[in-house]
């Protein structure tokens, strides 16, 4: 067995995905060549996935704190006071590559990963959302990625008992070699009883519990998140880590358990660079030292080395910093639950990461350069050079529909708005008694045991408006997430984002990059909803074509009153269909442009923060004072599409509508145009009044757009459709492209 | 003694997978495969030398475990 | 009425069940650790939804081996209440108490959805608060959901009345389309021949309250507080259930 403590060569060190630069760092700090052990060491935490050396300072602009943040980036999740003494503690984590290679084991450690995430924090996982995106359906890989990954974040989150309340999933081409596999959890943790993940106590026992550790996942995080793919990924394959939601359930049960007990120091997940990552980010956060006897570790296999078991990824891993003399207290719990529990070294105060192997030293390095020292890069950003031409949009040269019904069915039939009724479906979204509005609404709704309230949860992207305007768009995908939330019944307190690009490398993507974080940071200011966690993931790349910038944005609300909890469809007869904000005369970037014309092309909607928050605020008011029956934002597909999912997205019968449409802009517009800040109420007809009182009061628009009736939705003069036309349109877009004949996997 | 021990679903039981992977070796243009079905394989180790008990104890594991006799057929080979 | 709710390795709807027995029917229920063997002189015993033991195996395999079971056997076999709900179904067929197996769903999916169900019998402690041929509504979520038995079982079974609740349409009838999951005879919870063993797939503990998932089950929880009260419920003791 090679124990790896001869010096490296710089070319062990390039194969290792170091620059010969960084290499040459690394060896003036030292003052000699690291091991090969080290150097393995080194590479996971200053790859980009561990090491943020891309996008660190720019993050920096996020705005991350505010009266009720407890937790800000930086820990394992953010965390955010609800009152009552409880607070949630969320996070949403890509798990992008793995789930390209192998989709159902790659999506369902994602899952995995994210609720160790959270669970660490001390909170009890109650939520969780995806967002996904995929590729056409005309590409051979699609279905089987759509399958594999529903099923494995189906077989991860049913098997734990956390449900699966919502999420987003888009098919674009852009994604056809890329796809995207974002997971959030939220859990419920009490303010005085927050886990963080900072070594201290000099002497403290360092705590390894749960699953052995095997030869999985070596240097997944680093190799498969921190470089593109060329065609060999599948050569990648064995790399990829395998789940066992039945050992995480163990795990979870019995961390939640030990913090009961007055043991636990610090705590954080064996994730991405499993050990080494969780014991330098201890002891970095603690400014101290962490010492591990590797002849400690549980193993699978024999014959593991040392560079194996510190970068193995294996999953269902934590470690812990206990309180000296709490070991037996730690042992005793895990021992209930038939899970693993070795003492693996202790806490130092010389502020270096050491590992002995059969009694030898094989690693010694400062703490501060494998964390805080890392590589931090200015990378150059430039605008791509089809910027502004892609930004160019003639409207006199796009032609109106012949037939405004046939177009709206078509938009219905999109699998990016369709039900996806097929995919959430195979998730359990109702463990655990919580549950108040499920997946299929704009937001997700669950209350919160033992008080009057609810948290609301949305997730949300346009990556076409990203990549047409990744500033614009960014914004969009933040306040979208709140307006649903608002939708919802609640005010939005908070935000994780989950943000996928290309190559850092490249200047476009980089840019991309910046505009992204620029919006989101204004937006959040704007909309007084902090950023407390998130990750970057860089490199979907194939073959160098980047996807379409994806910022995916999280947010979380809290409903006061859970009473005012809000869905989208239409509840009765004679209610009153109205319209708050403006529609404007702009098809850029819009779903209807992509399919009845083939186009994605021009600047994405306008917003105007202010606008949007005074609709908002309009919206959320209505809903307090008892007055709405039914809330639902406009997005992709319009107002239309919006109506029609306000008629066929609640139980049966399905309720109609019928609307007198008048305005002054193109018909196409005013149906399928996606202007942001608007939002379709139905309320009861004496209520009216005081509705327009409330708008008029923050000099929101109002329209009456006409009222539920029957069984058709009916937009004079230009849309007549039975409702059971629409919702078989709408629920069978996506089991139809799914049942499709066999794919093969390859 | 190594056990290598085959689970499979009895005659005329419903093989809702054995049927979907059949339709999909159809779909790949794989048309002569037929009467798909899927089962389990577990390899176990057995301490001890005689083979006759080793017999008898695995066909146990069989009955009260490894396979459900209303849905499952089971047979195994043992090897030195 | 006292009621246990085991809480095997991968159990997940445990906490569900105690939420709805203790905060909604105001019931004294307690927690069974799978490792013991001590009932707490619970009155009826049930087995929670979830992945016991990961569902590796087969649904249900290795929970039955569990200490706790010897005793629910037991309880069983006196004329105990033994009830299970999914994976505690499954649990039970496996256990040899109630007849048959559950299989993987004919869509080869897991499938989460409230349905229908049509209740078939109401001559039992877990059914008489019910009005035979009432219609319920009650979620699933399950990946192996699929009930199947021998056809000689299966005669026996519907002779006997022991089918107690069938998946059917919002009309009322047991159609192919109605049935989330392939079952036999669109079956989706059975007692056994003495009526003190109850398993079905659907979630009734999820289906117990206006704001969450609706009442549709919360019945089911009253008919056996009813029948312990009434003590009208008297098994057949000694009789070997199951098969």
């Amino acid at each position: 067995m090679r124990i790896g403590t001869e010096p490296v060569s710089k070319a062990e060190a390039l194969d290792h995905g170091l620059s010969a630069e960084e290499f040459a760092r690394i060896c003036e700090t030292l003052g000699r060549a690291p091991n090969l052990v080290e150097l393995g060491v080194l590479s996971v935490m200053w790859s980009e996935h561990c090491s943020y050396k891309s996008s660190r300072r720019h993050l920096k602009q996020l705005p991350t704190s505010g009266p009720r943040v407890l937790q800000g980036p930086g820990e394992n999740a953010g965390v955010i006071d609800i009152g009552d003494g409880l607070a949630v503690a969320f996070k949403m984590e890509s798990h992008n590559h793995p789930s390209f290679v192998e989709p159902y084991q790659g999506a369902a450690t994602g899952v995995g990963g994210i609720l160790r995430d959270v669970f660490t924090m001390g909170a009890r996982p109650i939520a969780n959302l995806n967002s996904l995106r995929f590729g056409s359906f005309d590409h051979p890989r699609t279905r089987y990625l759509v399958n594999g990954v529903v099923a494995g974040i189906g077989g991860y989150g049913n098997c734990i008992g956390v449900p699966t309340v919502g999420g987003e999933v888009y098919f674009d081409a852009g994604y056809n070699e890329n796809i995207l596999v974002n997971a959030f959890t939220l859990g419920i943790v009490r303010n005085d009883r927050i886990f963080r993940a900072k070594a201290t106590g000099v002497g403290n026992p360092v705590i390894y519990v749960g699953s052995k550790t095997g030869r999985d996942g070596i240097h997944g995080a680093s190799l498969l998140a921190s470089a593109e793919f060329s065609g060999e990924a599948e050569e990648k394959r064995p790399t990829v880590q395998v789940g066992d939601p039945f050992t995480e359930k163990l795990l979870l049960e019995a961390c939640l358990e030990l913090m009961e007990l007055d043991a636990i120091v610090a705590i954080q997940d064996m994730g991405a660079a499993g050990l080494t990552s969780s014991s330098v980010e201890m002891a970095g956060r603690g400014g101290l030292g962490i010492l591990l006897d590797l002849d400690q570790i549980p193993v699978r296999e024999m014959s593991m080395t040392p560079y194996d078991m510190l970068l193995s990824e294996s999953q269902e891993r934590m470690l812990i910093v206990a309180r000296a003399g709490a070991e037996e207290i730690v042992q005793g719990v895990f021992r209930k639950w038939d899970l693993d529990a070795a003492v693996v070294g202790s806490v130092t105060e010389d502020g270096l990461f050491r590992a002995t192997f059969h009694k030898q030293e094989v690693v010694c390095l400062p703490v501060g350069l494998l964390t805080d020292d890392a590589p931090a890069y200015d990378r150059p950003a430039n605008p791509p050079d089809d910027f502004d031409t892609l930004q160019v949009l003639r409207l006199d040269r796009i032609p109106p529909p012949g037939d405004y019904s046939q177009t709206l069915l078509r938009l219905l039939d999109s699998p990016n708005i369709a039900s996806k009724a097929w995919v959430y479906r195979q998730y359990d979204s109702l463990v655990r008694s919580n549950t108040i509005v499920g997946p299929g609404s704009d937001a997700a709704v669950l209350r919160v045991k033992g008080t009057h309230k609810g948290i609301a949860l949305s997730v949300d992207c346009n990556s076409r408006y990203c990549l047409l305007d990744p500033y614009v768009g960014a914004m969009i995908a933040v306040v979208e997430g709140a307006r649903n939330v608002v939708c919802s019944g609640g005010v939005p307190l908070g935000v994780t984002d989950c943000l996928n690009f290309g190559n850092p490398e490249k200047p476009a993507v980089m840019w991309q990059f910046t505009e992204a974080i620029r919006g989101i940071r204004d937006a959040c200011v704007a909309l007084n909803t902090p950023v407390v966690s998130g990750n970057v993931s860089f490199y979907n790349e194939t073959d160098g074509r980047a996807i379409p910038p994806t910022p995916s944005i999280a947010m979380v609300g809290l409903l006061d009153q859970l009473e005012h909890h809000t869905t989208q469809w239409f509840k009765a007869e004679g209610d009153q269909i109205v319209l708050l904000g403006r529609t404007r005369e702009e098809l850029g970037g819009t779903e209807y442009l992509a399919i009845e014309h083939g186009q994605v092309q021009g600047a994405p909607p306008w917003i105007d923060l202010r606008v949007e928050k005074q609709v908002q605020q309009v919206c959320l008011q209505a809903i307090r004072e008892g007055l709405v029956r039914s809330a639902h934002d406009v997005s992709e597909g319009g107002l239309a599409v919006c109506l029609a999912e306000c008629c066929i997205t609640g139980p049966d019968p399905h309720l109609g509508a019928a609307i007198e449409l008048e305005g002054a802009i193109r018909p196409d517009a005013l149906l399928f145009g996606e202007s942001q800040s608007r939002i379709v109420l139905s309320v009861r007809k004496r209520q009216l009044g005081r509705l327009r009182e409330i708008a008029s009061a923050e000099d929101v628009t109002l329209t009456v757009l006409g009222e539920v009736r029957g069984r058709r939705l009916v937009i004079s003069p230009l849309i007549d459709v039975d409702c059971e036309e629409l919702a078989r349109v709408y629920y069978n877009a996506l089991p139809r492209r799914m049942a499709a004949d066999a794919q093969p996997s390859s | 003694m190594r056990a290598r021990v085959f689970i499979t679903p009895k005659k005329g039981v419903l093989d809702p997978q054995g049927k979907a992977v059949e339709r999909s070796l159809h779909a790949l243009g794989f048309a002569e495969a037929h009467d798909v079905h899927l089962g389990k394989y577990i390899e176990l180790s057995i301490e001890g030398g005689d083979r006759a008990q080793a017999e008898r104890r695995t066909d146990e594991m069989c009955r009260r475990l490894l396979a459900n006799g209303v849905i499952e057929d089971y047979r195994f080979e043992l090897q030195d | 009425m006292r009621w246990g709710v085991v809480t095997f390795p991968g159990s997940n709807d445990d906490h569900d069940a105690l939420y709805a027995l203790d905060h909604v029917l105001g019931q004294d229920a307690v927690s069974l650790w799978h490792k013991e063997r001590d009932l707490k002189g619970v009155d009826c015993v049930l087995l929670p939804g979830g992945f016991s033991y990961g569902d590796y195996l087969r649904c249900g395999a290795m929970a039955r081996f569990s200490p706790i079971m010897e005793s629910v056997v037991e309880l069983a076999r006196r004329g105990g209440f033994v009830w299970g709900v999914c994976n505690g179904f499954q649990v039970l067929c496996e256990a040899g108490l109630l007849p048959g197996a559950l299989i993987r769903n004919r869509s080869l999916q897991f499938i989460c959805t409230p349905v229908q169900l049509r209740v078939e019998e109401t001559e039992t402690p877990f059914t008489n608060q019910y009005t035979r041929g009432e219609i319920i509504s009650i979620p699933i979520k399950h990946g192996e959901g699929c009930y199947i038995a021998d056809p000689v079982t299966l005669e026996q079974l519907e002779e006997n009345r022991q089918v107690v609740l069938r998946y059917v349409d919002s009309s009322g009838r047991a159609t192919p389309e109605a049935n989330p999951n392939g079952a036999l005879n669109n079956i989706a919870g059975i007692v056994n021949a003495q009526r003190n063993v109850f398993g079905l797939m659907p979630h009734p503990e999820h289906a117990v309250e206006k704001l969450v998932g609706g009442e549709g089950g919360l019945r089911l929880f009253q008919s056996l507080i009813t029948a312990h009260a009434d003590g009208t419920h008297r098994p057949a003791a000694a009789v070997a259930p199951g098969h």
